[in-house]
């Protein structure tokens, strides 16, 4: 009984907070915007160095935005495999094995590859960009590890820690490289911003996919030990 | 008012499988049906005029999300017995871990 | 009322639902699910509330697809920490919450 009216007020106190929020959006929607953002975004679109808005908004107006985003991935990654009660990440019971996934791998694999490219290459002036295609690259490694492929990268040493890291390190050096020059910090120098962009983006869908790998991959718990300080993997 | 009878639908559907996800009875089903919340968001952000958030919320929302909480709940199911007979004999778990 | 605010206003009830399953639901990952539910409606009014006029702005489609990659982050470590949880303790709910049981979504 109890139960049940806790669970009506808690309905009600839903229902009233959804309705305030509502009310709230209609009165702002009826206000006519001040902000000419929309204007000021298309009228400086020659300096960002890349066709598509959403791209240029991204990794050159509100740079700092993508750039506490990766960082923000990176810190999670490293909690996530701290966290990991495996005896590797790249323990070979973890691997499931199935002969049908097997098989289709083999023809997935290398196109989800060649899509990624497509997307981060295409983010220049159409829909696409870093993020989506640091997301396919991460599900191709999801593909490939419950198919049972081995990925070596994934132990921790060199590769594991360069992918990790080199997203949010590279971003950071491009963005302290015109502080060095005398101007802003972010303010990528106007001839040089569409190399700057193409480099930032690479790293980025790398560091994107490796940490939303290896957050997949740190996830499941077995009756491993704690490894101890100083234990190779 | 096609259109409008079309973004209705898209809209009760999109509440229908959010209300679908939390209360279903069985975990699995609620993950599943969580996964075509995700799908039927991607569509919205295209109704939306947002392809790049469509793009991005089918891989992540409805492809990565989808595989970590099925994995999860493959576990959470069965690991069931195991981790109550862990818990039960605390002084049989003799790992040395503090 | 053009399309948008209809998605706006989506997205609150999505905000109430998603608040009401946090509040409500014991099991650890279902509310996981509510909350990633909370969040796609929050989404939806950033993204609807700004081109309610303007029509097409590329600049919270921008800020909401950081907050799609950052969401999923969270959520994989909310996976992790839960999985690990479970291992520890054989529970699937916080202590002092009642019923860890698998029937029944409440």
């Amino acid at each position: 009984m109890i139960r049940a009216l806790r669970t009506c007020f808690i309905a009600l106190a839903c229902i009233a907070f959804s309705a305030v929020l509502a009310a709230n959006i209609w009165a702002i929607a009826g206000v006519p915007g001040q902000g000419a953002l929309p204007q000021l975004l298309s009228e400086n679109m020659s300096r960002s160095g890349v066709e598509h808005p959403v791209t240029a908004v991204l990794l050159n107006f509100r740079s700092y935005d993508t750039l506490l985003e990766i960082g923000v991935l990176v810190i999670a990654g490293i909690a996530g495999i701290s966290m990991s009660k495996t005896t590797s990440l790249e323990d070979p019971e973890l691997r499931t094995s199935d002969p049908l996934l097997y098989a289709l791998q083999r023809w997935f694999i290398p196109l989800m590859l060649v899509l990624a490219g497509y997307l981060l290459w295409a983010g220049a002036d159409r829909p696409g960009g870093a993020f989506q295609a640091g997301a396919v690259l991460a599900a191709t490694g999801v593909l490939m590890r419950l198919g049972g492929i081995p990925m070596d990268f994934l132990r921790p040493g060199l590769l594991l820690r360069l992918g990790l890291m080199l997203g949010f390190s590279v971003f950071l050096l491009a963005a302290v490289v015109s502080v060095i020059g005398g101007d802003a910090f972010l303010a990528y120098p106007p001839d040089m911003a569409k190399p700057l962009i193409l480099v930032v983006e690479s790293v980025l869908t790398l560091s994107i996919a490796m940490v939303l790998l290896a957050l997949f991959v740190s996830a499941p718990v077995n009756d491993a030990e704690d490894p101890e300080e100083g234990d190779p993997s | 008012m096609i259109e409008w009878l079309l973004d209705g639908l898209l809209v009760l559907a999109l509440l229908a499988t959010a209300a679908g996800a939390l209360f279903s009875r069985d975990l699995f089903r609620a993950v599943v049906v969580f996964i075509a919340f995700g799908l039927l968001m991607a569509v919205v952000w295209v109704r939306l005029q947002a392809p790049d958030i469509a793009l991005a919320e089918a891989a992540i929302g409805a492809g990565l999300t989808g595989v970590l909480l099925l994995d999860a709940v493959r576990h959470l199911g069965n690991g069931r017995q195991k981790a109550l007979r862990k818990t039960r004999d605390p002084s049989e778990r003799g790992s040395g871990q503090s | 009322m053009t399309l948008s605010l209809l998605y706006a206003m989506a997205g609150a009830a999505l905000c109430g639902i998603g608040l009401f399953g946090l509040l409500r639901l014991s099991h650890l990952l279902r509310r996981l699910l509510a909350f990633n539910i909370m969040g796609s409606g929050v989404f939806l009014i950033m993204v609807g509330l700004p081109q309610h006029q303007s029509g097409p702005d590329p600049v919270p489609q921008a800020l909401v697809l950081t907050g799609i990659v950052v969401a999923i982050a969270a959520t994989a470590l909310a996976v992790v920490l839960i999985r690990r949880y479970y291992h520890q303790s054989g529970m699937t709910s916080l202590e002092g919450e009642s019923g860890s049981r698998e029937g029944g979504p409440l």
